[in-house]
């Protein structure tokens, strides 16, 4: 199964990566290498098989309708690259 | 042509839980921006969530009481988008296996009951809030405001069985009733509390297919929902008659100017990427604890309408008025239970109390300071002859002001009907004497001058004679003479 | 500093005795730091103040008879993908350069408890991608037996941290192998216990069904130590263990006599160097001259090892750093014309070749289309990967089997991303089915570089597995071997 270099287009703007002109070609390039390496998997027959979600079997874990101490506003924004007074301010969205 | 209208609604109700569904912060509304977030519900490198019990107790018993069948085993799945309300650009949401499936709603409509299914039903995160800097089209930035981001929401998905604008709204009124009954959510949609997307295609009545659908997203009151949707069926019904397709897409409802707007054009589909939510790991819930929160549901508002009908045989519009909030027909009910007459309390709930309220809930029949069991006293002073009607309404004044019992406030203002025979018939006498004109004229075939005797009597007692002892006596008096 | 670098428990007898002081001890490491880091490139961030504060309250406590646990006073590093209240956690990325999290870690705030004092942040592959440390955003670290060669990776700067003796202990991460493989590169113990057991709580995720919190250690008696203080559930990690914590220390003598070894035919096949299986089966001939039996499994499903964890943990990652993105935190690169635009370019700037390529890679496998075909049938060969397991358990307490094909290789030297991920396919196995493994060093290459054995246990069977590399290294020179760094 080979990647296209349109595959590799989609995908950069799935996981918005601005990928250049020949970033991108070395990126299908080596994905291409590696997804042909992956492929030996679908060899295996897993007919009836349950995936493996999580390493240990533990269900039902929950917490008690319990408030815990917040951040204070100048916790919760000190890391913020742009800021408007209380809010996170980011550039304008052009409807998506 | 006609057409027939499929509507499907989804839901989203924010649940009154204490804290957000993933992490401690409070749920409280109007807070500070970004002063109820931390870091998990802020996204930040590192966190991990943990469900919050309480929010999967109150899905279940929405779930219980709308008949849907709670899964063995119900799992989280992220969804992935990108969105600066999206802390973490994935929603901790529910796909493959949601929390429960396959209930229904009966709704009252003008050509009887329908059931609306409801094919699902489960549990995600609320996002942040985006406000844009100036308006939309020309704000240069947005603001982001966390506090929401976290919240514990319960999303259900109606079957398409809805068939016109006016059934959305009265399916959107009845389950948001059951919410309320239910102390799942407040109810509350100012505060976005219940939101709601539609789903609307048309079709040729008879037809198999279904039409092609559009989606109406936002829809935060029942006015819109209704008004969005019969807009929406008349542009589709336009666009289906000159021959055009409809295109399937998300449109926005423009409530000022009453028309949906198609939100402008993807370059391409989400792709979600569902996978399990591997942070988090699979419920099995305890059979008995689904059974411990079914026996504890609370009677929901349409059965309680009719038992009220049915038990105390109330007037239909009656019982409607008393149950349209769980806290005044419980009041109802306990001041029943003290004295027995279903529709006097009923007028007083209906004519007296509810003037005097600001509100039916619970906070404001406290705030009140009558109890059902002193309303229900007040009926029983009239009921055994103790005070009139008329007296009753002042008691009841004093009631709302001071908070005391009726039976103190008649002892102490000396309100007690006058209703021994022999003092009501000295004071006849006494109003005969003084008034010589009126038992003429009564004499004189003038049976209505009795009136103006009795009025005198009811007067010289200061309104504490017994109204129909007072008119017997003078009858008799005068008729005696 | 001259003689043999002390050990946890060694310094803590120290302390107690009053033969040695803590404060001392954490100058002589800073001093050490500042002295030979420039060459060795473990460090990120030194915290220095902190450190000296941390020891002055822990010297203090000795001095009044009651240190806070048996690791109180013991200098400490951490890999950069722990977050540290009030001290930037880089995750060895540009994207979070400047990143000051407002919180600790579960197992930092464990250690803190305990009076552990903490150097620093140690350099790592850029959000623990990678087998060499070679993908950090920042510097080089360089392995302290051979600074021309890695420490391994992705917790390249704890391992070298140890092994040059720049601190007592420290701690990592383990996804595929980033604690085994470092250990073995650099002649340490490298401990990861079954997955849950060390909270993942302020650990930043690579791949979540993967990650698990791994220490470093002299000996194992120290990784005994570190991780009994670190174990334990976690209300804040819902996959974290709730089955209570034994005294690891206590269970470490017993020996092995009556231990059933089992050796994976698959593990010592192709791809193997001569010199690693020589130093590997003399180590099993050892346990087995200490009263273990051994006899041989197999575990069919190992070729397919990384493959499979090349689907779900790019899968996972890609998931989990979706929200790096410039708008809470982090790099944000400016003159973006709207959102987007950005994002995209932000995300371009802050993450390295081997991030993008493995979010690519996740993005590709977890889209319309493609799951089925690859993270779902993923997740099922995971599956018949543990089922191997559980057969071979049925038969043996523990599996012996070199930890890396080779030893520590040449910067550079692995250019190829498919031949740096084949590094991993010993480690890969015990990672996706979450049961405890460890790494202790057995010998050397006749270049002096040094060779791990690997143990894998049942899960939760820690004591099983340190009892036994307990036993290996009692009887064994390797031990706390560390290099002169002149």
């Amino acid at each position: 199964m080979t990647i296209s270099r349109q595959d590799v287009e989609h995908v950069a703007r799935l996981a918005r990566l601005a990928l250049s002109e020949s970033e991108t070609a070395r990126m299908r390039e080596q994905l291409d290498g590696i997804l042909a390496y992956i492929d030996t998997l679908r060899a295996l027959d897993t007919a009836g098989v349950e995936p493996t979600s999580h390493a240990v079997p533990q269900v039902n874990v929950m917490r008690d309708d319990e408030q815990r101490p917040c951040l204070s506003q100048e916790a919760a924004l000190a890391n913020a690259p742009d800021r408007s007074d209380v809010f996170f301010r980011v550039p304008r969205i052009i409807e998506d | 042509m006609s057409w027939e209208t499929v509507i499907g609604l989804e839901v989203h109700a924010q649940l009154a839980t204490q804290s957000k569904m993933f992490c401690g912060c409070p749920t409280t509304f109007g807070a500070p921006p970004n002063s109820q977030t931390c870091p998990i519900c802020q996204g930040m490198p590192g966190v991990l969530p943990v469900v919050n019990r309480r929010a999967v107790e109150f899905a279940v018993r929405t779930a219980l009481a709308f008949g849907l069948r709670v899964n063995a085993a119900c799992r989280f799945a992220r969804k992935h988008y990108y969105y600066p309300d999206m802390p973490k650009n994935f929603q901790i949401s529910q796909y493959e296996e949601p929390l429960a499936e396959d209930g229904a709603l009966e709704i009252e409509t003008v050509a009887g009951p329908r059931r609306i299914g409801i094919q699902r039903l489960h549990l995600e995160e609320d996002v942040g809030k985006l406000v844009h800097e100036g308006s939309l089209a020309t704000a240069q930035a947005s603001l982001v405001d966390y506090n929401r981001s976290g919240l514990p929401l319960m999303e259900t998905v109606s079957r398409p069985d809805i068939a016109s604008a006016e059934e959305a709204a009265a399916y959107l009124r009845a389950f948001r009733a059951v919410l309320v009954a239910l102390g799942v959510c407040d109810g509350n949609m100012e505060e976005g509390s219940l939101r709601c997307d539609a789903n609307i295609s048309l079709r040729r009545p008879g037809a198999a297919e279904l039409g092609t659908k559009v989606e109406i997203k936002n829809l935060n009151s029942f006015r819109n929902v209704q008004h969005a949707l019969e807009y929406e069926v008349r542009r589709q019904a336009q666009e289906l008659e000159a021959g055009r397709r409809i295109v399937q897409e998300t449109r926005l409802f423009d409530a000022d100017r009453g028309v949906t707007r198609s939100m402008r054009s993807k370059e391409y589909a989400h792709d979600y990427r569902y996978f399990p939510e591997p942070d988090l790991v699979p419920l099995k819930l305890d059979p008995a604890w689904i059974d411990s929160i079914r026996a504890a549901l609370p009677e929901l508002p349409r059965a309680r309408r009719q038992r009220f009908v049915s038990q105390y045989g109330l007037p239909v519009y009656d019982a409607e008025l008393l149950t349209q909030s769980r806290a005044l027909a419980d009041y109802y009910e306990a001041a029943v239970t003290v004295h027995a007459n279903p529709k006097a309390i009923s007028n007083w709930i209906m004519s007296e109390l509810l003037r005097e309220l600001g509100g039916d809930d619970e906070a404001a029949l406290a705030a009140s300071r009558i109890a059902p069991a002193q309303l229900a006293g007040l009926v029983k002073l009239i009921d055994d002859g103790t005070i009139s009607g008329k007296i009753a309404k002042d008691v009841f004044t004093r009631m709302l002001a001071s908070g005391d019992d009726p039976a103190v406030i008649v002892r102490r203002e000396g309100l007690t009907q006058v209703a021994d025979a022999g003092a009501l018939g000295v004071m006849v006498e006494q109003a005969m004497a003084a008034n010589p004109k009126a038992v003429a004229d009564f004499k004189a075939g003038k049976t209505v001058a009795a009136k103006a005797l009795v009025g005198q009597v009811m007067k010289a007692s200061g309104g504490k004679a017994n109204p129909a002892m007072v008119d017997r006596l003078v009858q008799e008096k005068l008729s005696g003479m | 500093m001259a003689d043999t670098p002390r050990t946890i428990h060694e310094l803590s007898a120290a302390f107690t005795k009053g033969a040695a002081s803590p404060v001392a001890v954490a100058e002589a490491y800073l001093a050490r730091i500042g002295a030979l880091d420039e060459r060795v490139g473990a460090f990120l961030t030194v915290t220095r103040d902190a450190a000296l504060a941390a020891a002055r309250a822990s010297e203090a406590r000795y001095r009044a008879g009651a240190p806070l646990s048996p690791i109180d006073g013991a200098p400490i590093a951490l890999k950069d993908v722990f977050c540290t209240a009030g001290v930037r956690t880089t995750c060895g990325s540009k994207i979070l350069e400047h990143f000051v999290p407002p919180y600790d870690a579960t197992m930092v705030d464990r250690l803190r408890r305990a009076g552990a004092v903490i150097l620093g942040k140690t350099n790592m592959d850029e959000f623990a991608m990678g087998s060499s440390t070679e993908h950090s955003g920042f510097q080089l670290t360089r392995n302290p037996w051979d600074l021309t060669r890695v420490p391994g990776g992705s917790s390249g700067g704890s391992a070298a941290a140890v092994a040059g003796g720049l601190a007592a202990g420290s701690f990592g991460t383990d996804t595929g192998g980033s604690v085994r493989q470092p250990a073995a590169f650099c002649g340490i113990v490298g401990f990861k216990p079954t997955y849950g057991r060390i909270s993942r709580y302020g650990l930043i995720a690579f791949a979540s069904s993967l990650d698990h919190v791994a220490p470093f250690a002299l000996d194992i008696v120290d990784a005994a130590l570190l991780l009994g203080v670190t174990a334990g559930h976690d209300p804040l990690d819902a996959t974290s263990v709730a089955a209570p914590v034994p005294d690891y220390v206590a269970r470490l003598a017993g020996g092995v006599s009556g231990l059933r070894i089992g050796v994976p035919d698959e593990y010592f096949g192709t791809g193997l160097d001569p010199e690693v299986e020589r130093s590997v089966r003399a180590a099993i001939d050892v346990l087995r001259d200490l009263g273990a039996t051994v006899e041989r499994v197999s575990l069919p499903s190992t070729e397919y090892g990384v493959a499979t964890y090349y689907i779900v943990a790019p899968a996972e990652a890609s998931s989990n750093l979706a929200r790096y993105d410039g708008v809470k935190y982090g790099l944000r690169v400016p003159g973006g014309r709207d959102l987007i635009d950005m994002v995209s370019r932000t995300r371009a700037a802050g993450f390295g070749a081997e991030v993008k390529r493995r979010i690519m890679l996740g993005t590709y496998a977890l889209s319309t289309g493609y799951y089925d075909a690859y993270y779902g049938q993923a997740q099922k060969v995971r599956t018949l990967v543990r089922r191997e397991f559980e057969a071979a358990f049925a038969r043996v307490d523990l599996l012996a089997a070199p930890t890396t094909p080779g030893v520590a290789f040449k910067h550079g030297e692995k250019a190829d991303p498919l031949a740096m991920y084949m590094n991993d396919v010993y480690t890969i196995p015990a990672s996706m089915t979450g049961l405890p493994a460890v790494s202790v060093p057995c010998g050397f290459s006749a270049s002096g570089l040094p060779i791990g054995l690997q143990l894998i246990g049942r899960a939760l069977d820690e004591p099983t597995l340190l009892r036994a590399a307990h036993a290996y290294e009692q009887a064994t020179p390797w031990r706390g071997r560390v290099p002169e760094l002149a």
